[in-house]
């Protein structure tokens, strides 16, 4: 079977990289076809007619010309741009976050209509939820699904008995909970508090109407950020960069609405 | 991709300039090639001028202690100009940006220039541009007005909002170039986020 050599797709921009005087290589995720990189030609001139529609972060539909090495973009038109993202420097920081770990997690031409949908409903609850951090927690606890990294946190990892109700640790290594028993034949771990235990388990076992019902404060919400963030680490073997920057904003509390 | 042996042997004087000028921005082989065979060509004092060029322009091009802008006397030119409102900043990425602005001529204030902008996902963070150098400069309360002329694409625009958030508290009024449509294009082919900025930034006529 003969490729057509032009075709369309939705696709949502997760890469942006520099090319030349004025050119761009796009990465985008898409429902069919996974990760692709197309080429912009002009892109970063004022008066290039796709700019705007092959931004980070916006849901288009884009058009392609089969070339050689990399596709031609040859038409983008926006379905979504996300703008409240676009106009909010934490909403916007934590968009970069999602795909740059979409990005990170992911195979080129690898079909995942799961994690793009996944992708598409988290930009989306980040324009309109309150709970953004628990937006983000969902994000990746689903994105380690199915990217086949699962943690395990309903029985201990080890031996396999069920937790008993106290203070259990996280082992990146192990890939979920392990009993203090167990614990002490894993030279790395994360302490985790029976809340941070409970809600993990909501986050990862329902749907998001559910886990948005969940109240968590400051301190359990960074013991969850802590933890999650060291498996993404530990998997990926390298920081996830856009993190330290939600980092930095977290710790000069600037995350609030511009203007306000 | 031809597997052909160079023509020219890489080590010897006019190979080494065609590799020298291929590693420069938009200079492909080719092109490196009809640069290095014009030189060869041309008068000795041409050649000389261009080495000597090229040597003064790490020697004597520094920053500007002020603006950052690249400079070869400290201050720079527009920073020393007392004909200039020293009550507006304009903040700018880079300083090809000021030579932008100052074309049009329209804007008599400083520029600062950040040598960069925010990029979470390329991990340039705050320390990497110069927020420092900006900051202490407003501190000594004469800056009126910060005008801010990032990019607008997204590591601009997270800059700018960077930038609003922390010199707002100082009591310094913030402005952002105005975002709408550029002149000489087309509606139709205009994106949503441009469109509803320029609505609302829409102007009595």
């Amino acid at each position: 079977m003969s490729d057509p050599r032009e075709y369309q797709t939705e696709a949502v921009v997760i890469k942006k990289t520099k090319l030349g005087e004025a050119d761009s290589i796009l990465t985008f995720f898409t429902p069919r076809l996974g990760k692709i990189q197309g080429f912009a030609k002009s892109l970063r001139k004022p008066k290039s007619k796709m700019a705007g529609h092959l931004e980070l972060l916006t849901h288009s539909t884009v058009s392609f010309s089969r070339g050689r090495n990399l596709d031609t973009i040859t038409g983008a038109q926006t379905i979504d741009a996300f703008i409240p993202l676009k106009n909010d420097l934490w909403l916007m920081s934590c968009g970069l976050y999602i795909i740059e770990l979409v990005h990170q997690f992911t195979a080129e031409h690898q079909e995942n209509y799961g994690l793009f949908q996944l992708m598409l409903e988290t930009l989306t609850r980040l324009c309109q939820a309150e709970n953004k951090e628990l937006v983000l927690r969902y994000f990746e606890l689903h994105l380690l699904e199915s990217a086949g990294y699962r943690p395990q946190l309903r029985q201990c990892v080890a031996c396999h008995k069920a937790l008993e109700q106290t203070t259990n640790y996280f082992s990146p290594a192990a890939g979920g909970i392990l009993c203090p028993d167990c614990n002490l034949n894993h030279p790395f771990s994360y302490p985790l508090s029976l809340n941070a235990q409970k809600v993990l388990r909501v986050l990862q076992n329902d749907d998001y109407s559910a886990a948005d019902r969940v109240k968590i404060d400051a301190v359990l919400g960074r013991e969850m950020e802590n933890v999650i963030g060291g498996y993404l680490k530990y998997l990926l073997e390298k920081e996830v960069k856009s993190a330290a920057w939600l980092d930095t904003l977290r710790e000069q509390r600037l995350q609030f609405k511009r203007n306000a | 991709m031809s597997k052909q042996e160079p023509a020219i042997p890489a080590n010897d004087a006019i190979g080494r300039l065609v590799q020298e000028f291929s590693k420069l921005p938009g200079i492909g082989p080719k092109s490196a090639q009809r640069i290095t065979f014009h030189l060869l060509r041309s008068p000795e004092e041409k050649a000389k001028d261009l080495a000597e060029a090229l040597i003064s322009l790490k020697q004597r091009v520094n920053l500007c202690s002020i603006c950052c802008n690249v400079t070869e006397t400290d201050p720079c030119p527009i920073c020393r100009n007392s004909q200039r409102d020293s009550a507006m900043v304009c903040i700018v990425e880079q300083p090809q940006d000021i030579l932008a602005l100052e074309h049009t001529g329209v804007y008599k204030g400083l520029y600062h220039v950040l040598h960069g902008a925010i990029s979470p996902t390329e991990g340039v963070g705050v320390d990497d541009i110069r927020t420092r150098e900006l900051l202490a400069r407003l501190e000594n309360n004469t800056v009126k007005e910060v005008i801010l002329a990032t990019n607008t694409n997204m590591e601009g625009e997270q800059t700018a909002m960077y930038l609003s958030r922390i010199v707002t508290p100082l009591g310094i009024k913030v402005t952002r170039l105005a975002r709408g449509l550029p002149f000489g294009t087309e509606l139709e082919y205009a994106d949503d986020v441009t469109l509803t900025r320029a609505l609302e930034g829409r102007q009595e006529y």
